[in-house]
């Protein structure tokens, strides 16, 4: 996992609540057995009409906006638990997405694809995608370190895990850290009562 | 202060706890599939290790697989390939695989409780949301990520933050024509879609009690769709009776040792949830579906609200006019094109005996496409051996092989741009079941009368 400190950006507006990881990455491009190339099917029917038509009034084909920001309505990532909806945000080219709430699974594999979810107050978020939107040159700093998230004087703090705070800024992964107590979860399982 | 049945089997699970409130937790069985699998695989050949403990693995191909002509080679390319890379990546690793074929195939969600695989106090995970449906049997069940396969597949752990606890209890007596995917859709139209998000929820009351493993699997399942990360109920007699006797169930001795152990798992009285709802069992009448998110459900009879409750006008908006439906507008009477009867929510055997029994005798409407597609191969024999195939093919119904088919629309089976679908699966998101497909989720009688009569009724007044 690459690793994450900071990100300056302009960024994507797209206001709309519970977007699923269905519209993220429809199924049918899940048959890839390796993790390249998803960015392509980004939004793929939102973005595209008859097969590859780009659709002109979705955001992501408006060149007035551009970043490594998604700001997203609240309960963002809903649905399946999918990790090929965080492999295509990231091979899209987007290192942190900005809502009101997100769903777990999807925050999860956010995380572990070194792709921040930023969690902030829906009043932040209104007040940054109104910013954004009739300023598309907004700058916004995401500052993993000090957990703060600013553009134009305004700012916003957010939660973030102590420990994949430090997953995050090392890159590591949790694969490293479970592999390193093998023998702890080998006496677990002598001792375990489960059937 | 007593324990929640959740944090009983969450507690025997705990390697390790770290700073942070994060804990390492066992993973007792891990079911895994031709989709999220591969690049799993690969992350361990990329890192040069090996799987950890293979016996508690399960594999079977579901998302991807054809649903007619199964002894047949896979007709499209990538998912051909993306089959073939479970079955190499299974023999390669000597993991226990049911193919295409075998009489134990199915959708990971069917097969894991009927082969018993799923118990009562065992943590299970799969790349799949709907592993929620696992706790039906009192297990701790949840989805994950491919790199927490990976982590799994390495060493049989994950890390996790401990979610709140929710118990959600319905008592009373269902009316006539309830089912457990009526009980579901009741609870997340009232929580909404994000409702459960950050809480594991449990089940419980005397409507929840009185409800078969297959139906209490059908209430589970759809837990993610409120935003859960899983959904969970007490093991009881119940369980107990559905286990014995299965294919990997504990024998004999350790039979008895595993129900003695079982019937420690329930919540304390006086144990403390983080967050309680009760509903009237009375109030919950045949659901449906509007919009384009599960929490977007109403009673059949019932009008398409004006507005939602609070925010989101514009995305409700949106949903409408995806759907081709206005606000406040009733269902009833609108014209049905397909008719999808599957899926882990609703595949299961007393599923197909709910259609079977209602379109005895009866015909499909003309202007529908009724689709049912058996969970697994061995729900797919039991319906051959009572005669429901041909109760169904009289009706026009067509009974295909199984897998996840036009749920999610991987493979062929896909409904058409503008179709309207009446569907028994878990999600009605846009584009879910084929590219601008139109999804009404309800339960298998409405999507059986709805077959017959081609278009939403009140289904009450079609019941004997």
């Amino acid at each position: 996992m690459e690793k994450f400190n900071k990100v300056v950006s302009t960024a994507v507006p797209m206001p709309i609540e519970d977007i699923d990881t269905d519209q993220i990455i429809p199924a049918r491009f899940l048959k890839a057995t390796n993790r390249d190339g998803f960015g392509d099917n980004l939004f793929r029917d939102w973005r595209y009409v008859k097969g590859d038509e780009p659709k002109k009034d979705f955001v992501l084909n408006d060149s007035t906006y551009s970043g490594e920001i998604l700001v997203a309505g609240r309960n963002f990532g809903c649905g399946s638990s999918r990790e090929h909806a965080a492999w295509s945000l990231y091979d899209y080219g987007f290192k942190v997405v900005v809502s009101s709430f997100f769903a777990d699974i999807f925050k999860g594999n956010a995380l572990n694809n070194g792709l921040l979810p930023v969690q902030v107050s829906e009043e932040f978020l209104q007040e940054l995608l109104a910013t954004v939107k009739a300023n598309p040159s907004t700058e916004i700093t995401v500052d993993l370190p000090s957990q703060t998230i600013s553009f134009d004087g305004k700012s916003d703090s957010f939660e973030v895990n102590s420990y994949k705070k430090e997953c995050l800024l090392n890159g590591y992964d949790d694969i490293d850290y479970l592999v390193s107590i093998k023998n702890e979860i080998e006496a677990y399982e002598a001792s375990s009562t489960v059937i | 202060m007593g324990k929640t049945l959740f944090d009983k089997v969450w507690d025997a699970h705990v390697v390790k706890s770290l700073e942070g409130g994060i804990d390492v937790l066992y993973i007792d069985r891990h079911l895994i599939h031709e989709v999220t699998s591969p690049q799993a695989f690969a992350e361990l050949e990329n890192r040069g290790l090996e799987l950890f403990r293979k016996d508690q693995i399960v594999a079977t191909p579901d998302h991807n697989v054809p649903t007619k002509d199964q002894h047949l080679p896979i007709q499209e390319a990538l998912s051909k390939h993306q089959v073939d890379t479970l079955l190499a990546n299974c023999e390669k690793h000597d993991v226990t695989l049911y193919g295409l074929g075998h009489p134990f195939q199915g959708i990971v969600h069917v097969i894991g409780p009927e082969l018993g695989i799923t118990l009562p106090g065992r943590t299970m995970v799969c790349g799949d949301s709907h592993t929620s449906t696992h706790g039906a049997f009192g297990a701790i069940a949840f989805g994950i990520g491919t790199s927490q396969v990976a982590q799994v597949m390495a060493t049989q752990c994950l890390m996790q933050s401990r979610p709140k606890t929710m118990r959600i209890t319905i008592d009373g007596e269902l009316n006539k024509g309830v089912y457990a995917k009526d009980i579901i859709l009741y609870i997340i139209s009232k929580l909404t879609a994000a409702g459960g998000t950050g809480y594991f929820v449990e089940y419980a009351g005397s409507a929840i009690r009185s409800l078969s493993m297959e139906a209490r699997m059908t209430v589970c399942n759809m837990s993610i769709e409120m935003g859960a990360r899983g959904g969970m109920i007490a093991p009881d007699e119940t369980t107990f009776e559905y286990i014995k006797g299965r294919e990997f169930a504990p024998k004999g001795d350790d039979w008895d040792k595993a129900v003695d152990y079982w019937k420690t798992l329930y919540s304390d009285e006086g144990a403390s949830f983080d967050k309680e709802y009760n509903f009237p069992a009375e109030d919950i009448e045949p659901m449906i579906t509007y919009g384009t998110n599960p929490g977007m459900g109403i009673k059949i009879t019932a009008n398409i609200p004006e507005k939602l409750g609070e925010g989101g006008q514009d995305s409700f908006q949106k949903s409408l006019k995806y759907m081709g439906f206005d606000a406040g507008e009733s269902l009833l009477g609108k014209p049905i094109d397909y008719v999808f009867i599957g899926s882990c929510t609703n595949s299961r055997i007393e599923d197909l005996r709910i259609v079977a029994d209602y379109v005895k005798g009866k015909k499909k409407a003309d202007n529908v496409n009724a689709m049912i597609v058996p969970g697994s191969k061995q729900v797919e024999k039991q319906a051959i051996a009572e005669g429901l195939d041909k109760i169904l093919a009289e009706a026009g119904f067509e009974l295909r092989e199984p897998g996840c088919s036009a749920c999610l629309g991987m493979n062929e089976d896909k409904v058409p741009a503008g179709a309207y679908c009446v569907s028994t699966s878990n999600r009605n998101f846009e584009g879910r079941q084929g590219p601008g497909a139109r999804t009404l989720l309800a339960s298998p009688l409405v999507a059986a009368v709805t077959a017959i009569e081609g278009k939403i009724v009140n289904i009450s007044e079609h019941l004997n």
